[in-house]
C-alpha cells in the first residue's frame, strides 16, 4: 500500500479531551469529572467502547475504528490532554486530582473520590487489536505478494494445497501475524539475511518472519530463526549438500546464551523431545524456509534415503546453569554472555546407556567405544559428531574436578584407534581404512570434530550421539552465529 | 476470505527455451558431467564407449564436489563447447 492510500491522521478537537471506556473502573469512577469538566470547561470525551458512555450527550464521540486512539498514541484509559491544533500538547494518563486540576486549571475536582487511581489498558493497545490497527493505520511495509484464499476455501488446507507445508499444519501467515511476528526483531523486514539453497534465493527477514509464523514461532523466537537461517546458509554449512544428500542428516540448532533462558527454551527434562513451543517451533521454521524460500523439498533436491526427524526441525537450548563446564559456543570461540546458535549436520539422537561407571576414566572410556560406531566404526575423521552429556553423566566429571579441556584430551586418547583392525577387508569386512594406514593410530574424529554439549534432566546414567555427515569442505563444518536482536 | 503472504521466494524460474532434440548424436559433442562420486569415472568411461560408438565425440567435466552445485563456469564452459549433456546423480 502506498503512503498517500492511507487513512490520514484525525485531528482530535481542540482544548480539553478526555479518552475513555466503560470497561474500566477508572473511567467508571471519574464519569461525574467528566460531566463536571465539560460543564466547567467545555471538556470533550472520546469513547472507544460504549458509545453512550458516560452519557449520550452530544461532547461524548465514539472513536468507532479507534483511529484517535491509534494516531494519537493513546496507550491507557483515561487519558486527559489538553489539544491544540488538533494534536495533544499536554496529557496526563489515569486519575489523579492534582494533576487533573494542574492540567485544566480548574479546581475541586472529583470530591469525595480518592487522590489516585491508575488506569487500564487502552483497546488501541489491546494484543486483540494492536496489529490489526498497526496494518490499517501505518501502512504496510511487507513487500511479500499477497495470496487470496476463497471464501469457500479452508485455510489449513490451502497452506497445503500451495505445497507451503512439511506434512503437519502450518499457521495461516497474514499481515497482522506477521507484523506481529516482526515486532520480535529490530532488523528491517527487507533486510537480506541469507542466501538459501537449493535455489539460491535471497531470503529477507520479512519471509524469515512469514515462515516462522508459519512454523508456529512467537516474535520471541524470531531473532533465533533469523541466527539457525544465517549459519544454516553459509558455504562452511553446506545446506545445499546436506539437503541433497541420500545420507539422512539435518541442521541440528543449538542455542547459548541468556536468549535461550529468555525465551523460554528447554533444556532439560525432555530437552531433545517435544513439549516446548520453542524448541519445536524454531528448527521447524528454518526448515520451512528451505523448503518455501529455498525450494528444498523431499522429492526433488532432496534426496535422503530415509530422512530424520531432525528434518523436520531439531533445536535445542544448552543447560549452562547446571554445567560446571564452558559451554558449546565458549568452546567455540565465543564470549559468555553472547547469545548464539550453533548448526550441526546431524543425525537422529543415539542413545548412550551407562548406569555403572563411577569413575570418569570408565566413563570416557565407554563414550569413546560408543562414539566410534558414529555412522561406521571404520570411519575415522570423515564425519563430526555432536555428544550430549546429561547432567547425571557430567557429575561424574563435576565431581572428579575434570574440565572440559581435560575431557576432550582424555577422550581423544581413547578415541585413538589401532587402524590394522579397521583396514578394508578386516575380519571380512569390505569396508575400512586403505591399505596405506596400516600399522597406524588413528583418530575417531578430526580436531575441533567433537562438539559436547550439557542438555537433558537430572534423572537418566544416558547421553545422546548425534552423528555427522561428511566433514570439511566438500561436506558440512558446524557453523555458530551470534543471535542479534 | 483470508489474505496471507506467499512464503516462498516468488521467483518461478524463468522459461528457458530448450534446444531442439537432435535426431541423432553422430558428429555432435557430448559432454559427460562427473560429479566426483567414487567410482562414478568407471560408469561413464562406459558411457564414453558407447557415445563414440554412435559417433558422437565426447567431452569429459568434472564439477570439484558432489554436494555442491557445479560452478557457474563450468556450466558455461559445458553449454559452449556441447550439444548435448549427460549429468546424473546416483549412488
Amino acid at each position: 500500500m502506498m503512503s498517500s492510500d492511507l487513512p490520514s491522521a484525525p485531528p482530535l478537537p481542540d482544548g480539553l479531551v478526555a479518552v475513555v471506556k466503560r470497561d474500566c473502573p477508572t473511567c467508571e469512577l471519574v464519569a461525574p469529572v467528566l460531566s463536571d469538566l465539560h460543564d466547567r470547561a467545555g471538556l470533550t470525551v472520546i469513547t472507544q467502547d460504549d458509545p453512550h458512555f458516560p452519557t449520550d450527550a452530544g461532547w461524548v464521540h465514539h472513536d468507532t475504528d479507534l483511529a484517535l486512539s491509534w494516531h494519537h498514541d493513546i496507550d491507557t484509559v483515561p487519558t486527559l490532554l489538553r489539544v491544540s491544533g488538533g494534536v495533544g500538547e499536554q496529557r496526563t494518563v489515569g486519575w489523579s486530582r492534582d494533576e487533573w486540576e494542574q492540567l485544566t486549571g480548574v479546581d475541586g475536582l472529583g470530591d469525595g473520590l480518592p487522590d489516585w487511581r491508575p488506569g487500564c489498558g487502552s483497546l488501541s493497545v489491546d494484543p486483540a487489536h494492536a496489529d490489526d490497527l498497526a496494518v490499517r493505520f501505518s501502512g504496510s511495509r511487507l513487500r511479500s505478494r499477497r495470496v487470496e484464499l476463497a471464501s469457500l476455501e479452508d485455510e489449513w488446507e490451502a497452506m497445503w494445497d500451495r505445497g507451503w507445508s512439511d506434512g503437519l499444519p502450518v499457521v495461516p501467515p497474514t499481515e497482522s501475524r506477521v507484523t506481529r511476528m516482526l515486532q520480535g526483531t529490530t532488523r528491517d523486514p527487507s533486510e537480506i539475511v541469507a542466501t538459501v539453497p537449493p535455489a539460491l534465493v535471497e531470503c529477507t527477514v520479512e519471509k524469515v518472519a512469514v515462515n516462522a509464523v508459519m512454523a508456529g514461532c512467537k516474535p520471541e523466537h524470531l531473532p533465533v530463526v533469523i541466527g539457525a537461517v544465517e549459519a544454516a546458509c553459509t558455504d562452511e554449512f553446506n545446506m545445499h549438500g546436506v539437503l541433497a544428500t541420500t545420507m539422512s542428516v539435518g541442521p541440528v540448532l543449538v542455542v547459548n546464551g541468556p536468549m535461550a533462558a529468555r525465551i523460554g527454551m528447554n533444556s532439560g527434562l525432555n530437552a531433545l523431545g517435544q513439549g516446548n513451543r520453542a524448541n519445536s517451533t524454531i528448527g521447524r521454521a528454518l526448515q520451512l524456509v528451505v523448503r518455501n524460500v529455498g525450494g528444498g523439498r523431499p522429492g526433488e533436491v532432496d534426496r535422503a534415503t530415509f530422512g530424520s526427524p531432525a528434518k523436520v526441525g531439531f533445536c535445542f537450548a544448552e543447560d549452562e546453569a547446571g554445567s560446571p563446564w564452558t559451554s558449546l559456543a565458549q568452546s567455540r570461540g565465543w564470549q559468555p554472555g553472547q547469545s548464539t546458535v550453533t548448526a550441526f549436520a546431524g543425525e537422529s539422537p543415539r542413545i548412550f546407556m551407562d548406569e555403572r561407571s563411577r569413575s570418569p576414566e570408565s566413563l570416557t572410556r565407554h563414550l569413546a567405544e560408543a562414539l566410534q560406531a558414529t555412522v561406521s566404526p571404520r570411519m575415522m575423521m570423515g564425519v563430526d559428531a555432536m555428544l550430549v552429556l546429561s547432567p547425571e553423566h557430567m557429575a561424574r566429571y563435576a565431581d572428579a574436578g575434570w574440565s572440559r579441556d581435560r575431557f576432550m584430551d582424555e577422550l581423544s586418547a581413547e578415541l585413538l584407534c589401532d587402524a590394522d583392525e579397521l583396514l578394508a577387508g578386516a575380519r571380512g569386512v569390505a569396508a575400512g581404512l586403505p591399505p596405506e594406514a596400516a600399522g597406524e593410530q588413528v583418530p575417531k574424529f578430526r580436531p575441533g570434530g567433537l562438539l559436547v554439549v550439557h542438555a537433558g534432566s537430572k534423572a537418566g546414567l544416558f547421553s545422546a550421539i548425534i552423528g555427522g555427515w561428511p566433514n570439511g569442505p566438500r561436506g558440512s563444518d558446524p557453523v555458530t552465529c551470534a543471535i542479534t536482536p | 476470505m483470508t489474505t496471507v503472504l506467499d512464503p516462498t521466494s516468488e521467483q518461478a524460474p524463468a522459461a528457458r527455451q530448450r534446444a531442439t532434440r537432435p535426431e541423432s548424436l553422430a558428429g555432435l559433442t557430448v559432454g559427460l558431467l562427473d560429479i566426483s562420486k567414487p567410482r562414478g569415472n568407471v560408469f561413464l568411461d562406459h558411457v564414453s564407449e558407447r557415445l563414440t560408438g554412435l559417433g558422437a565425440t565426447v567431452n569429459r567435466y568434472t564439477k570439484p564436489a558432489f554436494t555442491k552445485p557445479a560452478p557457474v563456469d563450468l556450466r558455461h564452459e559445458i553449454a559452449t563447447e556441447c550439444a548435448a549433456v549427460i549429468e546424473a546423480l546416483a549412488d
